[in-house]
């Protein structure tokens, strides 16, 4: 199976502190990869630095065989890369409507107001709300007003109008609930299984990750301390007591 | 205000060292320089007022221009009681002053009170209306202040005890320059001693120091009454010097012009003050003198005239923001740190500089918070 | 109560204006952060324009429509090449460049044209119609409130109703996300400059016939009264800014119409600190979403 994304020696920092160093891994397309780690081993970063967040000092990012090096932020999502930050980046003062709006309208253009690039936001609309009844119910109302889970609902489902083929997720289980993450998870897998969609999933929550991982990264101080199969990861006991905390 | 007794001792021997260089100077000087160096002093009280203020105290103001109004307004109309009831003592300059000192310190201290809480964007806001709407007036009291006109002011000749041929100019430097020492001395033990400290620890960090203990509504409001009395020594002063006031004078160009200075020499430095007064007395001066000699056309040279400056202070003030935020002062501590091998970018004291050089903290904070208009402890 | 009812619409027609010039504030500041003291004098120059392409061409219109058209590329040039260097730095070297921009505007004006005041007649006339036997509007002040209207009804579909009016916002609320959406926050930052420098071109062919003449200061009285206007609305509320710039509009006009032309900018002094002073963050802040 050819690798969606390839990352080889990816370098980079803030203000001159090195974070990452030397990082590699490869994500084959149609499958969910793990990254996992404690706090501060960079996982975050990572992300940053593959979205463009964080320009990295060395290294190479490949991406359906095209190498993303000096590819702007804006222009992730018309390749095809979704990326929901840590913290969800609901925006508060948009409704839910405006925000599921907000993630496929870079197939808009400037007006966007009677185009036909329109109906198929509608559709897609439609289709995540399918996914997601309750955000329907809560359509009109502003982020700010919505609960942890909703965020979740509609910071994934932004994510999905885009139409991504590559999905990177920073911490979906932060902050809620056993049962909600649980459905979160079911719902990644059933997204890979029914479409294809790759998934990159940083986790601290190892337990659910590794659940419907296909493979796994562990990280620790900036650097790839292990690379392997999901299941071969969750067997192994003393992997998890140094770097994973149980 | 405690002040260690070596520093005000080097103080006041800077003083005297400088005042006695200056005096010597102004006898180097022809008159007309002597005018320049007694303009550039007036100027130096505002605008070293102004930078302790937004260098050290954090608070951005637009409305010192008016500020100077107020002092010159105050000397104007005393002077002219002193003349109408023939009082023709050296001693009514000096009264005058302080007079018109303490009517700014007034104004001062009403603005200040305002303006106490309010934060950024507000604070230069109202400011800035402070600038537009005080020569408003000058019409409204039409009778004390004769609007547009302006006033004449009476003033005492030069004492005759300096000799019959000493150059009024001269003797203008003199009050000028006096006045321009006191200020410098003042401000230096102020920004050195507990309250300078205070004034630092609010520009830094508002709430640590509020948690410390600092009084910081109170410390704003001085240090805005502050620099709204060496603001109107200023404006005094020239009164003095142009014997006469008017509205014109002291529009909101004034206050940008002060801005200007303290932005070029950087904000907070005392000896940044002093190149921005002279930056603004010779760029005047020079940009005149192009005019004049251009061959230009008679319309031409008139529409050049006062807007020259204008346009390069303007210019300067873009450039200054944009390729040196620290100013003369600034680059001058770089160059120094740099010939001194110590790259380390900033001052060790000066950690969130209100204006002037981003910090590392602006450059990667992604979402900084909206800043609130008022200052949310009481 | 004739006065009154003419000094009310009157009041109106003025605070319609200031209402235009804050929304530019409003606009700027939502995207940016930054007060944009430069607004006055961008009007003050596109009116400047106005009056050259009127006086050459001989059409009104011909030189209204430059002014528009000159107030978009005005803006966003500002916006590329000035404001963009400082929209990462401590608030107030903005305000402090907006500031040079402002003297470099008036120099450079005062350079080309001079410092009298130049006529500037407005396109319909200015005597008030009497209506029922009370003098009320005049032909100019149904055009700008008219105007306004117009231009409020279309700043408002364009942000709520269009493509580009939520990428606007989502660059404005929540940049860094934004950009991971696909918006290109730097130009969306670049259009709110351009259409905040167009509202206040028209603003500013919208008042300067009622003022002295055009002069480089002409709009300083008009920023002011602006500012004051957005204050008191809420600097992050559109709705607050058209309020604030109708109650402006007409507390200025009572104030001079009763107490004399002299002491309106005292009153918008005294208006401000009130404001600041009993509700800082403005009468429309509390329906505002909260940032965590």
């Amino acid at each position: 199976m050819s690798a969606l994304l390839e990352v080889e020696g990816l370098t980079a920092g803030y203000d001159g502190v090195p974070v990452l160093h030397e990082v590699d891994l490869r994500v084959p397309a149609g499958t969910i990869c793990a990254v996992l780690g404690a706090n501060g081993a960079g996982k975050t970063t990572l992300l940053r630095a593959l979205s463009g967040l964080v320009r990295p000092s060395a290294g190479r990012v490949v991406f359906d065989g095209v190498p993303m090096g000096d590819v702007p932020t804006e222009r992730l999502v018309r390749r095809g890369v979704g990326h929901v930050p840590e913290g969800r980046g609901v925006i508060e003062e948009l409704s839910v409507e405006e925000n599921l709006m907000l993630g496929g309208a870079w197939r808009l253009g400037w007006s966007g107001l009677f185009g036909s690039g329109r109906a198929g936001l509608r559709r897609d609309l439609d289709e995540v709300y399918q996914l997601f009844p309750p955000l329907r119910a809560r359509r009109r109302h502003p982020g700010h007003q919505l609960s942890g889970g909703e965020r979740q609902m509609l910071a994934l489902g932004r994510a999905l109008v885009g139409r991504p083929r590559l999905l990177l997720l920073d911490e979906p289980s932060l902050g809620l609930a056993p049962r909600v993450i649980a459905q979160t998870m079911a719902l990644l897998r059933r997204l890979r299984d029914e479409t294809g969609l790759t998934v990159l999933l940083v986790e601290q929550n190892v337990r659910s990750a590794l659940s419907i991982a296909d493979s796994g990264v562990v990280m620790s101080l900036g650097r790839v301390v292990a690379t392997d199969d999901a299941s071969r990861l969750a067997a192994d006991a003393d992997l998890r007591h140094a770097y994973l905390g149980f | 205000m405690t002040l260690h007794r070596m520093t005000l001792l080097r103080h006041l021997t800077g003083t005297a060292v400088a005042g006695a260089a200056l005096f010597g100077l102004t006898y180097v000087l022809d008159p007309f320089r002597d005018y320049q160096l007694a303009t550039a002093a007036a100027y130096l009280c505002a605008a070293a007022g102004l930078t302790v203020l937004i260098g050290l105290n954090g608070q951005v103001s637009l409305g010192h221009g008016a500020l100077m109004a107020v002092g010159a307004y105050t000397v104007a109309i005393v002077q002219n009681q002193f003349g109408d009831h023939n009082v023709v003592s050296q001693w009514t300059v000096p009264a005058s002053l302080a007079a018109g000192v303490v009517a700014a310190t007034l104004a001062g201290t009403v603005i200040g009170l305002a303006a106490a809480r309010l934060r950024g964007p507000y604070l230069a806001g109202l400011t800035l209306v402070v600038a537009v709407a005080l020569p408003a007036v000058t019409t409204v009291y039409h009778g004390v202040f004769k609007g547009d006109q302006g006033l004449s002011v009476f003033l005492p000749p030069v004492p005759d005890s300096l000799g019959v041929d000493f150059p009024l100019e001269r003797w203008q430097a003199w009050l000028a320059l006096a006045g321009a020492l006191l200020v410098m001395l003042a401000l230096a033990n102020l920004g050195h001693g507990r309250f300078g400290r205070s004034m630092r620890a609010i520009r830094d960090n508002e709430v640590a120091a509020s948690l410390a203990g600092i009084p910081v509504a109170r410390v704003q409001v001085v240090a805005f009454l502050v620099s709204a009395a060496t603001a109107g020594l200023g404006g005094g002063l020239f009164a003095v010097l142009s014997q006469s006031v008017s509205p014109d004078a002291y529009t909101l160009t004034l206050s940008l012009n002060l801005l200007l200075a303290v932005v070029i020499g950087g904000a907070g430095s005392l000896a940044g003050a002093v190149w921005g007064s002279l930056l603004l007395v010779l760029l005047r001066y020079w940009a005149d003198e192009l005019t004049g000699n251009l061959p230009l056309s008679a319309g031409l040279r008139t529409r050049l005239a006062g807007n020259l400056p204008l346009a390069v202070f303007g210019l300067l003030l873009i450039v200054v923001m944009l390729a040196a935020p620290g100013g003369v002062q600034g680059l001058l501590n770089r160059a120094g740190r740099w010939v001194r091998g110590r790259r380390t970018g900033r001052s060790a004291h000066r950690v969130e500089p209100s204006v002037g050089e981003p910090t590392a903290a602006q450059h990667s904070a992604p979402d900084a918070e909206p800043p609130a208009p008022v200052a949310s402890h009481t | 109560m004739d006065r009154f009812l003419f000094l009310t619409v009157d009041g109106l027609s003025h605070g319609a204006v200031y209402a235009a010039f804050a929304l530019a504030l409003v606009i700027i500041w939502r995207g940016t952060r930054i007060v944009n003291f430069a607004q006055g004098v961008l009007a003050v120059a596109t009116s400047y324009l106005a009056y050259t392409v009127s006086g050459r061409s001989g059409s009104y219109w011909l030189g209204f429509a430059a002014a528009l058209v000159a107030g978009l590329v005005l803006g966003a040039i500002v916006e590329r090449l000035v404001m963009r260097r400082v929209e990462n730095a401590p608030p107030l070297n903005a305000v402090i460049v907006a500031l040079g921009l402002v003297l470099v505007a008036q120099g450079v004006l005062g350079m080309i044209y001079g410092n009298q005041y130049l006529p500037f007649p407005a396109p319909f006339s200015r005597s008030a119609m009497t209506v029922g036997g009370v003098p009320l509007l005049s032909h100019f002040d149904l055009f700008v409130l008219g105007t306004v209207l117009l231009l409020m009804l279309v700043l408002a579909v364009l942000f709520t109703r269009s493509a580009t009016g939520l990428r606007m916002r989502a660059a404005a609320f929540a940049p860094p996300v934004a950009r991971l959406l696909g918006v290109r926050v730097g130009r969306m930052l670049t259009l709110g400059w351009a259409l905040a420098a167009l509202v206040g071109a028209l603003a500013g062919m919208l008042v300067i016939p009622t003022g002295l003449g055009l002069h480089p200061t002409a709009m300083d009285t008009v920023f002011v009264s602006a500012f004051t206007a957005a204050v008191v609305g809420g600097l992050d509320s559109p709705v607050g800014a058209v309020v604030g710039g109708l109650l402006v509009g007409l507390v200025l006009s009572y104030v001079a119409g009763y107490l004399g032309a002299g002491t309106t900018p005292l009153a918008v002094l005294g208006l401000l600190v009130v404001v600041l002073l009993a509700r800082p963050a403005g009468l429309f802040s509390g329906a505002q979403a909260r940032r965590v």
